[in-house]
């Protein structure tokens, strides 16, 4: 038995935020109790009076680079790395080596998590088999071994066709069929967003309008064929009009979109920084307010990191040669918890965006909310915390983020993962092995 | 002034008197060119790599012969892998001869910024010559001494260059060079080859090379990457040629003392009509004599030259 403290609970699904007092047991949440502390709690304590008590944390796009890539990451240090960042789960994108396009792949990453995660594991299947855009996986196989949904992210579908298809054969069973969208020909050869910034330092550029027309045949095809699609990482303005478009008309597409998309642009690649190098290429500033202007209306539906752990040396190259992508587990909730200055963004919509949200779209079951009997994922967080993202801070394998040196406000104070604490930065809460 | 760069990566943040001073060393380079013994002992002892990742007989062996006529040991290194995915890093390479000691560095690489990230990881000197489509800084240089030694200023002149904008170092070195030194500068091309963001520099940009050649002091013809026809975009080599090669009726709308560059190779026919390219107005030989010297000057203040011609 556990109980949480005095602290303010956040948690949308119930439409609850008030301080109180949480109680956890038998891996399950058993009750919110308002007023006067029990006294004499028969289990553990802790004290979480000033913090913010959420739902667990959901990263709904991660690469954990296992099997494969261990050099990179694993799936015990992208797990540390996620309860360090205030996640209880994450999903893990299909690009590892060999491809999660089969059952065994599902299995043995569900299989590894339950041993050596500190977080739980959702893993999301291809939608094509080897990423190849040519046949698609055997959906229901895998959905079986445990994929909760189908994504090529990393390799965009190219063709409209079998996207269609996809969507299409999916439709029935309610498979969620995830996008990296982008024209893979107008994109081609680009490795920065295409504008001043890439012309001045004489970097082949990616057009937005690559990412705007594949965002646009997902919706159109969504349509077509009355199917749902969720968009990964939205960066540019016109993926976050279109999106809202869609939305409007009623249509089964949602999105998310990545810290960074809302805190740097371009400009963040002066100096050949291949810490800055991503896909979507960060965008200019216009872009990046439109993604701030979508996750404050509403029309992106969950804030995702892209965790995209690689070693030093294929980060330190000439840019065009280096890898895309940084690691955001441990940054995600500080970059989205500074939207709410100005009161713009309210905590109640932080946790939607960060776990409820996820949850829905993933179709968590048990997840992304305290109601009694859900799983006892808790995160309390400290939001008023002021902390320096440093090295050695870092606890993915790969250290490949632009906001190293960067000060921060808000962390996770304690990660309780299935009523085990996986983090603690709280003094006197002892962590779980 | 005092020469403190350590190293020459790109025109980007020279200041007007830096560029200045290049200028006047290279005038008194140009004189050691002028002797009946065309080498000074400058750098005797201190060795020069060419480290070239990109076919380039013409910088190469201006460099080659700037190092030689300072008496440097130059030795040149050329390769044509320059990806991290076919064997050794770029770094390991540069670190392998670095390993040897040569107190410069010249750098030629398909990747813009190769130079820079490798200023941040060796302790040679290193100088830029062409980094993917980022900059050419000695070209940006010597095209800034030849029109110096034409026009005998470069302020207020009008300056067009035409061709490819898109891929091309050379014009971003020249928009610092003669840019920065008061140039009035006209970019010409196809619109698929002309960025429109390069207005931030304050250049006026045209699809027109009639608008671009009129009235100018200077036409700087790019060569055009016979490639790029196959990615579509022009749709051919003639119908480049009719709209933005330059012949003797769109020249004859420039100023009367106009004068043609060209970076290099030319393709004769295609960009520049073949008269042309000989004419008297054609400065395209002056550039690459102008080029030794200027580069004799780089490579003599990084070696920790303090003379200027002062």
């Amino acid at each position: 038995m556990l109980l949480i403290r005095g602290g303010r609970i956040v948690d949308p699904a119930s439409r609850r935020d008030e301080v109180g007092h949480l109680v956890l047991e038998d891996g399950k949440v058993k009750e919110f109790l308002a007023g006067e502390a029990p006294g004499n709690f028969p289990g553990r304590v802790i004290a979480a009076e000033g913090m913010w008590v959420v739902p667990g944390l959901i990263d709904m796009h991660v690469h954990l680079r296992e099997p494969g890539y261990e050099w990179k990451e694993d799936i015990r240090s992208g797990t540390l790395a996620a309860a360090a960042g205030g996640f209880t789960s994450v999903a893990c994108m299909a690009n590892t080596k060999p491809v999660n396009d089969h059952p065994e792949v599902t299995r043995f990453l569900l299989d590894k998590a339950r041993r050596e995660g500190a977080a739980n594991v959702f893993p999301v299947a291809a939608v094509t088999r080897g990423l190849e855009g040519k046949e698609m996986t055997d959906f229901t196989e895998l959905a079986e071994a445990g994929a909760v949904a189908f994504s090529d992210d990393g390799k965009p579908v190219a063709s409209a066709l079998l996207m269609r298809r996809a969507m299409e054969y999916a439709r029935p069973f309610g498979y969620l069929i995830m996008t990296h969208s982008e024209d893979p020909e107008l994109a081609e050869g680009g490795a920065a967003n295409e504008g001043w910034t890439a012309q001045k330092l004489g970097i082949p550029g990616i057009p937005a309008a690559a990412e705007d027309v594949a965002i646009a045949r997902e919706i159109l095809l969504a349509r077509q064929t009355g199917g749902r699609v969720h968009i990964q990482h939205v960066s540019t303005k016109m993926g976050v009009d279109l999106l809202r478009m869609a939305k409007r008309a009623g249509l089964a597409v949602t999105g998310e979109t990545a810290p960074q998309y809302f805190t740097l642009t371009d400009a963040a690649l002066e100096g050949y920084n291949t810490n800055a190098k991503m896909n979507p290429p960060l965008r200019g500033e216009e872009d990046r307010m439109a993604v701030l202007e979508g996750i404050l209306d509403g029309t992106i539906d969950a804030v995702a990191s892209d965790h995209a752990p690689h070693e030093d040396y294929v980060k330190r190259c000439e840019f065009v040669a280096a890898a895309n992508g940084i690691i955001g587990l441990q940054t995600s909730l500080p970059l989205t918890l500074a939207l709410l200055a100005g009161g713009k963004l309210s905590p109640s919509r932080v946790v939607d965006l960060l776990s409820y949200g996820p949850a829905r779209l993933l179709s968590l079951r048990g997840k992304g909310t305290l109601s009694p009997g859900a799983d006892a994922d808790v995160t309390v967080i400290d939001p008023d915390r002021e902390w320096e993202f440093r090295p050695e801070d870092v606890l993915s394998k790969s250290k490949n983020s632009p906001f190293l040196g960067w000060k921060l406000r808000g962390r996770a104070a304690v990660t309780i993962c299935g009523e085990r604490v996986r983090h603690a930065t709280l003094p006197g809460v002892d962590i779980d092995g | 002034m005092e020469w403190r760069r350590r190293h020459v990566l790109g025109l980007s943040d020279f200041r007007p008197e830096e560029i200045e001073f290049v200028v006047d060393t290279a005038r008194s380079m140009e004189e050691v060119l002028t002797r009946d013994i065309k080498k000074v002992p400058a750098l005797r002892g201190k060795t020069v790599v060419n480290l070239f990742f990109e076919a380039s007989t013409r910088t190469r062996t201006s460099f080659e012969m700037a190092g030689k006529r300072l008496s440097a040991d130059v030795v040149n290194f050329s390769s044509s892998t320059s990806s991290i995915t076919k064997g050794e890093t770029l770094l390991d390479t540069a670190r392998n001869i670095e390993a040897m000691k040569p107190n410069i560095l010249v750098i030629r690489h398909p990747a813009s910024g190769a130079p820079h990230f490798l200023s941040r990881h060796l302790s040679c000197s290193i100088v830029n010559a062409g980094d993917g489509a980022n900059e050419h800084p000695s070209q940006g240089l010597l095209d800034l001494y030849t029109i110096l030694k034409a026009k005998g200023k470069v302020a207020g002149l009008k300056i067009a260059i035409v061709g490819d904008i898109l891929h091309s170092r050379v014009v971003r070195s020249d928009l610092h060079s003669l840019g920065r030194m008061g140039a009035k500068m006209w970019l010409c091309g196809p619109a698929t080859l002309l960025p429109q963001e390069m207005s931030r520099t304050g250049a006026t940009l045209t699809s027109d090379i009639r608008e671009a050649v009129r009235e100018a002091d200077v036409i700087i013809m790019l060569r055009i990457q016979l490639e790029r026809q196959k990615t579509s975009y022009f749709p051919s080599l003639r119908e480049y040629s009719r709209r933005y090669g330059l012949n003797r009726a769109v020249f004859s709308l420039a100023k009367d003392d106009a004068v043609i560059m060209h970076p290099g190779p030319i393709n004769r026919g295609v960009e520049l009509s073949d008269d042309l390219a000989d004419c008297g107005q054609s400065l395209i030989l002056d550039q690459v004599a102008s080029g030794v010297a200027v580069r004799m000057a780089l490579l003599y203040l990084l070696a920790g030259g303090s003379h200027a011609a002062h």
